[in-house]
């Protein structure tokens, strides 16, 4: 399908700025003032990229421990996130939540979740919203391949099946739960085979190609818009990274680590492609790439100057009104 | 007023909310036919958009009410017995509790999961907790634990209206009891203890089917002079902490009577208030009653023997006045 110069630009700007977002992480925890753990998304941009272009604002999305990706293809502020990463009261959460459970709900983001799995039931439940309130919305969770393997999931895709629910469950295959490869831990290599034994339609996709990402995601939009039910989406994209920003991947061959830089890399893919195709010159794919880098460097420059909460936001936002 | 049972208030007060606010919906397993008995009828009048009967899955269901109250709907959703709560712990722990919290208050979760306590229906060990401590324990949840049909009533209507999670324990043992209630119910706040007896001689602060039992005692100490304030605090979160202190400033005296955990429960929880907030009050220690610390038991004769009755509440009253 050819797609319009518009959204070819739209597509390769998230992308970069998920990328320069999480490189930047990468410089500043290096100089230290980031608390917690950063599980960085790169590597698998086009993924969320492809998936939430098709998504407006009162479609919801449910997310991962690995999930400042799907945030900033929601649409969240890239620079509130900053602030939320850095503990700040100006953060995306006022600073508390930090980068496992970045929200936006205005933005149809239900939040990141700490808990592998759990934020599929969340979807079906916005999912059961729209279809009952009759806002013709749809919900996407997104899942690894690790998170493939909880019961939180295989519930929800039984359930979102039997009511038909207008569900997306995208299946991020890396290759790896936390530490652990996911093959070791899986009975089946095939987890679309296995999401479509509950009774919905599912489709292993190369998740470095943002266009599969795309095509594969408008259909199973359309499908879940025009009340057929729920679709997964298993697309396979390396994580460049480790569990976490820091994991020395001891686990993992520098061979592999090397072959997802130079072969898998959806953006390097993406450029190459549109370049030789000639629809976009290179001029313009660079400029957004350093606007995206400065807006990030301002971002975090902005979160190091924020205030962090006052001691009295420790006991607010506990229920609606104090008890 | 009318007569109703314990039951019947309920299903009443979710007709009433389902009536006035079509974003309440109702989910769960067997809801339809209403195998409790709170839901029957309730589907022949919404249908199968608002009365969902769901898969044996509490983490799907539970989460996706979850998710439903996110995104604009007002879900009561039941889980049949709250030892089943071991299996969609995450969902109330993790997801409920503090989703409000996390997102800096971007998130309000006006969801009600009605679930049911109680020992007596010689169902063993599975399906027969009282659990309320555990999620009195947990910041972000609200805990009901109505002991009355007017005040199940009133306190449902509450909890629907209310824009955080709210578990909702009723005792199954209570499904049956009757009283002139007020029709339609009457919101109850929560927060408020009910004074079901005045006296001067103890306190006795009792929740759920204990307050029954309690209210039975009270009248035999009566007979033998010995009066009772009987507080019923209703909601254990929040807790009406100033009814309980106020009435041991005046006795002295506190009994605590609680179907929960002896460890850590309600019991212990609401002797540590009077400990630090009302020692000066403390004319002697405070009795706490509750079952012995060990899983339900099946046989009949070790259920009856696990559970505090009445007797148990009058005996603990004597030894609390050291009047054994």
């Amino acid at each position: 399908m050819q797609l319009p110069r518009d959204t070819l630009l739209r597509l390769w700007r998230t992308m970069v700025r998920i990328r320069a977002f999480e490189e930047r992480l990468i410089l500043e925890n290096r100089k230290g003032g980031i608390a917690g753990h950063l599980h960085l998304y790169i590597g698998q941009e086009a993924i969320a990229t492809g998936v939430c272009a098709h998504l407006a604002d009162e479609d919801a999305i449910t997310s991962t421990h690995r999930g400042h990706g799907h945030a900033l293809a929601k649409g969240c502020d890239a620079t509130g996130m900053m602030a939320e990463i850095f503990g700040r009261a100006t953060g995306s959460c006022a600073g508390k939540g930090g980068s496992m459970h970045i929200a936006d709900p205005k933005r149809g983001h239900l939040g990141a979740n700490g808990i592998v799995g759990a934020n599929a039931p969340l979807a079906l439940g916005a999912a059961l919203s729209a279809k009952t309130l009759g806002t013709h919305g749809v919900s996407v969770a997104f899942i690894g391949d690790g998170a493939s393997n909880q019961g939180a999931v295989f519930e929800s895709m039984n359930m979102a099946a039997a009511m038909a629910l207008p569900v997306l469950f995208v299946i991020e295959q890396n290759g790896y739960g936390e530490y652990t490869r996911t093959d070791a831990v899986t009975g089946t290599a095939d987890l679309a085979a296995r999401a479509a034994s509950f009774g919905m339609p599912a489709q292993q996709i190369d998740g470095t190609d943002i266009f599969a990402v795309y095509d594969a995601t408008q259909s199973a939009i359309h499908h879940a818009r025009t009340g057929l039910g729920p679709t997964t989406l298993v697309a396979t994209a390396p994580r460049f990274g480790g569990h976490y920003e820091g994991d020395n991947q001891a686990y993992r061959s520098a061979s592999d680590m090397q072959k997802a830089r130079d072969q898998q890399d959806c953006l390097a893919l993406y450029r190459n492609r549109i370049l030789e195709a000639g629809l976009l010159e290179a001029r313009d794919l660079d400029a957004i790439v350093h606007a995206a880098h400065s807006d990030m460097e301002q971002a975090a420059r902005q979160a190091r100057a924020d205030a962090p909460p006052a001691p009295a936001a420790l006991l607010t936002d506990i229920y609606a009104k104090a008890l | 007023m009318r007569i109703k049972s314990y039951s019947e208030a309920l299903r009443d007060a979710l007709d009433q909310e389902m009536a006035r606010d079509p974003r309440v919906i109702i989910m769960g397993e067997d809801v339809r036919p209403g195998v409790m008995g709170v839901t029957q009828g309730l589907y022949d009048t919404y249908g199968p958009t608002r009365v969902i009967d769901t898969p044996i899955s509490e983490t799907a269901f539970i989460g996706a009410a979850i998710g439903a109250a996110m995104t604009g709907l007002r879900p009561v959703v039941e889980l049949m017995f709250c030892d089943f709560a071991g299996v969609c712990f995450d969902q109330i722990l993790n997801q409920a509790a503090k989703l409000r919290y996390m997102t800096g208050g971007q998130i309000s979760l006006p969801l009600v999961i009605r679930t049911t306590m109680g020992a007596g229906e010689r169902a063993a060990a599975q399906h027969s907790q009282s659990l309320h401590h555990l999620f009195t324990a947990i910041p972000g949840l609200k805990i009901v634990v109505p002991a009355t049909a007017e005040d199940a009533a009133g306190l449902l209507l509450t909890a629907i209206r209310d824009p955080d999670p709210v578990i909702f324990f009723e005792n199954k043992m209570l499904y049956d009891s009757q009283m002139s209630v007020s029709d339609p119910a009457i919101a109850l706040p929560f927060g408020k203890a009910h004074l079901l007896r005045e006296g001067d001689d103890l306190t006795i602060v009792a929740l759920s089917r204990m307050v029954g039992f309690a209210r039975t005692a009270c009248d035999e100490l009566a007979q033998k002079g010995i009066s009772a304030d009987l507080i019923d605090p209703r909601t254990t979160q929040p807790l009406d902490e100033a009814a309980i202190l106020g009435s041991l400033h005046k006795t002295g005296h506190l009994l605590v009577v609680d179907e929960g955990s002896a460890r850590c429960g309600m019991a212990a929880d609401i002797a540590s208030l009077a400990a630090s907030k009302g020692f000066h009050s403390l004319k002697a220690p405070v009795q706490m009653l509750t079952p012995p610390q060990t899983p339900i038991p099946f046989a009949p004769e070790l259920e009856d023997a696990w559970l505090p009755s009445s007797g148990d509440i009058e005996k603990a009253a004597y030894t609390l006045l050291q009047k054994v």
